[in-house]
């Protein structure tokens, strides 16, 4: 179906190739799973199938991309539209109409296919992602992962042959993401569609899939079965990795698989686990919120939130899309709408409302990275915005040393915006710790981060908590929040509907349990590593 | 059941059947300065709104259109009486306010002075008149979905009618890009105002919007967007000569046809020409785009109904204008009478919008489960 011969490609002023001579074939029905780490060229790789590069991005391509014997040299990527079809990251950004018949027919109406033909079409694209009550509504109208499920069915009613989707679920919850995915994994099955899939958060897809593409990073890319690729690959998912301490081959890539090899291994556990992480909480309350209540119009975001922040404590703030997690905090800061409640920071011995004071006091007291972190930032270079943030109230070199501790190496005199996600997040939580805030929200900081760069900002949460700084991190990684919260709290409809340790919370429902706990229920297992601490004391 | 019956069953009606209604209305309001006349469109376009539009967002767009209107007919009356233009002998004078005196140099222009009767109601049947057209559009835009009229627009000119839909949908994410990045601000103390603000804040926003765009572009490309073969230069040329000499044809014909001091042939005459010449380039700007159409609103006898009843009010009150000059309404004070023909004539454009099938329900109700198939 799709074939790459001796395929490389360079982009205009760059020293290496980003591919290098890549040689593929990818038959009919099959589901292909494209890993690698941040700017290794997983995108690269996507865009080559439909033509996107190099008409598109610019660059030089030389051997030859094929699909379904037509080759993208000679083929825009709008002369491979009734072949190909893309859905990107971001769902709104690729929007043309406004309602979700009319996406549908969108990329028909651009094939000149018969009026009758795209009624029928547009019909079966409902049911098969199950839309059909969604027809007449605006796009806008719709949650994350509904929309994303429209924009690949709009992709669909072209009948295309092959689906590339580049990190579909990135910005989903987990229950939208497993909507996503199973409307995926149905296309294959059903349809016989050859599926080319990026995803950074594994283990999700990997069950699914029947051959993986690993992008090393020096541009070559090897391909195999998953289970292979896999076991020696630099980024795996938990599965993998518990599978690797267990001594399990071939590697298991699904939970029930992991679980029913596991009945040895649950035996060999002790019952009471290892604490999953070393907490720094204590007892000092650095804020304390009462009743906090937003309103966006008629829409009550957020419901009288009581909450007590420690220091050295980091609280994993959960729930599905549009629960108040970004509402929360931006109220806690003081920056946001606050309609009612109270917040008292700990501002040396006395207690001060952030709302009350000016931005640059209320900074002090509670630093904020949003969710869009490069909102932030604003000048030319990495050096210009460090200088800027000692200039806002901290000695002079704060933010170099504190970004040089988070991420060392990032150029100087580089554009924050050439960063990827992983330094921006590190040069943008910088910036806001150079005024040494005692309590630090971070708004959805593992969004399009791969495996390197959440253990990464893992350990920097962590130092950050040993340092006495009381954090809390927003965030839909059930695994990430497994790695770092000593507590999580729940919200739903602006709500707190669980708060307690993470082993109790964590544990306690399916769609937030990290994949250790599910391979190794009962026991209260949350990651790898706390597998590995049992195993490693047993063995003494 | 009978195709007559099943054109009327709940659907929009076709946007260019409204828009046609109401342009005939607007065309009927200019050419009468019958206060009562005035009085009856308004009411029915109020009707025809009030029954026919649908629930979506545009749909509730009447009534800032009522709102402007009204500021429209205020303001005309506050200028007359503040820029007193003269008085005649036997107008009844209302009041009179203080005269300020103006500068040599600006002698053209009196402030303030008596205020007549007379002045007030010229000026407030003025403002009623340009109120009623504005009401026109506003009806159209609230009865007719925007974006499906743009869909209608001819195969040459598809680019245009997605340049618009794209703009539309765009200009609410920079408005909520520039409220993000600005609340961000807020986050480093960073100034919300001010010359270094506006670099703040301009830069992430426009960086947004360029990054957007791309990946829009970028989309539509995938998705088959300007697939078919482009035009060649010649031809380009010859639709764009064709286009504007024929806009320029169909301006000339408007204005004449809605000034009643310009003789008919004008106008007659210059919208009739444009109009040929805009087909012709149409036509052969649409030759070289092959795409298809989902779902077309169909064009059924309710859309006949109601274009013919809004044109046939306009024709009757173009036509009746020429033997009832008194009903201009600037003579001497007097109550206005209602003429009979040009009153039924938009009375019939009303019955006409009512031919229009009902609008479909947005949220439809589910089929009670008992109910007969």
């Amino acid at each position: 179906m799709i074939r790459f011969e001796h395929v490389s490609v360079t982009y205009a002023g760059a020293a290496a190739p980003v591919l290098r001579d890549v040689d593929l074939r990818l038959d009919e029905g099959e589901l292909c799973l494209v890993v690698g780490h941040t700017g290794t060229g997983k995108s690269t790789l996507l865009g080559a199938v439909n033509g996107l590069v190099p008409h598109f991005t610019g660059g030089t391509l030389t051997g030859r991309v094929t699909v379904a014997g037509r080759d993208t040299a000679h083929h825009p990527p709008r002369e491979l539209a009734d072949l190909v079809g893309v859905v990107g990251q971001d769902p709104v950004a690729g929007f043309v109409t406004d309602t979700v018949e009319e996406e549908l027919a969108y990329g028909m109406e651009q094939l000149a296919l018969d009026p009758k033909v795209m009624r029928t079409r547009v019909e079966q694209a409902l049911d098969l992602l199950g839309l059909a009550e969604l027809r007449h509504r605006g796009l806008h109208q719709l949650s994350g992962g509904q929309q994303q499920r429209v924009a690949i069915a709009a992709a669909l009613t072209a009948h295309p042959r092959v689906l590339v989707l580049d990190e579909p679920t990135s910005a989903l919850d987990p229950t939208g993401a497993e909507d996503v995915l199973a409307a995926i994994t149905r296309l294959v099955h059903d349809l016989g569609i050859t599926v080319v899939l990026a995803e950074h958060r594994l283990e999700r897809v990997i069950p699914y899939a029947d051959r993986v593409l690993q992008v090393t990073g020096d541009g070559a890319v090897t391909c195999g079965d998953p289970a292979v690729v896999l076991a020696a690959s630099t980024v795996a998912p938990p599965v993998v990795e518990l599978a690797r301490h267990a001594g399990w081959t071939p590697v298991p890539l699904s939970v029930r698989d992991a679980r029913r090899r596991a009945a040895a291994l649950r035996e060999r556990l002790p019952a009471a686990p290892p604490p999953h992480r070393t907490s720094r909480a204590t007892e000092a309350t650095e804020l304390t919120a009462r009743g906090v209540t937003v309103r966006h119009g008629p829409v009550v975001a957020v419901r009288g939130v009581d909450l007590d922040l420690h220091r050295g404590e980091v609280t994993a703030l959960m729930g599905r899309n549009g629960s108040g997690k970004s509402s929360l905090l931006w109220a806690l800061q003081g920056a946001g709408r606050r309609d009612g409640g109270s917040v008292a920071v700990r501002d040396g011995s006395g207690r001060t409302d952030p709302r009350s004071v000016s931005a640059a006091r209320a900074r002090a007291l509670v630093g904020l990275v949003p969710q869009s972190a490069a909102d932030l930032l604003y000048l030319d270079t990495v050096g210009g915005e460090l200088d800027q943030a000692d200039r806002d109230g901290a000695a002079p070199g704060t933010a170099a040393t504190l970004l040089d501790a988070i991420a060392p190496g990032i150029d100087r005199a580089a554009h924050p915006r050439d960063l990827s996600a992983g330094q921006q997040l590190a040069l943008v939580l910088a910036v806001q710790l150079a005024v040494t805030p005692g309590v630090v929200l971070l708004d959805e900081p593992t969004r399009g981060l791969d495996y390197r760069a959440k253990q990464a900002l893992a350990a920097t949460v962590d130092t950050l908590a040993a340092r006495g700084h009381a954090l809390v991190v927003a965030t839909h990684d059930v695994e990430f929040a497994a790695l770092v919260a000593d507590r999580v709290v729940v919200l739903a409809e602006g709500e707190i509907v669980a708060d307690g340790p993470a082993a109790a919370v964590l544990t306690a429902s399916p769609s937030f349990a990290p994949q250790v706990a599910k391979i190794l229920a009962p026991a209260p297992y949350l990651t790898v590593g706390q597998v590995r601490a049992a195993l490693a004391e047993e063995a003494v | 059941m009978s195709s007559l019956a099943a054109a009327r069953l709940p659907r929009p009606l076709h946007p260019i059947a409204w828009w046609l209604w109401a342009l005939a209305l607007a065309t009927a309001a200019s050419r009468t300065g019958n206060p009562l006349l005035l009085a009856l469109i308004f009411a029915v376009l109020g009707l025809a709104v009030t029954v026919r539009r649908g629930d979506a967002p545009w749909a509730r767009a009447f009534g800032y259109y009522l709102l402007l209107a009204l500021s429209v007919i205020v303001i005309r009356v506050l200028f007359r009486a503040v820029f007193a233009a003269g008085t005649a002998p036997d107008d009844h004078i209302l009041f009179t306010l203080p005269h300020l005196p103006t500068p040599d140099w600006y002698a053209g222009i009196r402030l303030g002075g008596p205020v007549s009767l007379e002045a007030v109601l010229s000026a407030a049947l003025d403002g009623m008149r340009l109120a009623c057209l504005l009401c026109c559009i506003g009806a159209a835009n609230t009865l007719a979905n925007p974006k499906r009229a743009l869909r209608v627009l001819p195969g040459a000119l598809y680019e245009l009618g997605v340049a618009v839909t794209v703009a539309l949908t765009v200009a609410p994410q920079l408005v909520e890009s520039v409220q993000r990045v600005a609340r961000a601000r807020r986050l480093r103390a960073g100034r919300t105002r001010g010359l270094r603000a506006l670099r703040a804040i301009a830069l992430p926003v426009l960086h947004d919007a360029l990054d957007r765009s791309l990946r829009l572009a970028a989309a539509m490309d995938s998705r088959g967007y300007g697939r078919t073969g482009s035009a060649t230069r010649t031809s380009r040329l010859l639709t764009g000569a064709l286009m504007l000499t024929g806009m320029t044809g169909l301006c000339v014909g408007a204005y004449g046809l809605l000034d009643p001091t310009v003789p008919g042939g004008v106008g007659v005459g210059g919208f009739a020409a444009g109009a040929v010449l805009c087909t012709g380039g149409l036509i052969l700007g649409g030759r070289r785009v092959s795409r298809s159409r989902y779902r077309p609103d169909p064009w059924q006898w309710p859309e006949w109904t109601v274009a013919v009843g809004g044109l046939a009010a306009a024709v009757v009150l173009a036509a009746a204008t020429g033997y009832d000059p008194a009903a201009l309404g600037t003579g001497p004070l007097r109550w206005p009478t209602l003429p009979v023909l040009p009153a039924a004539a938009i009375l019939l454009a009303a019955v006409a919008a009512l031919a229009a099938p009902p609008p479909p329900p947005r949220h439809r109700p589910a089929v009670p489960a008992g109910a007969l198939p």
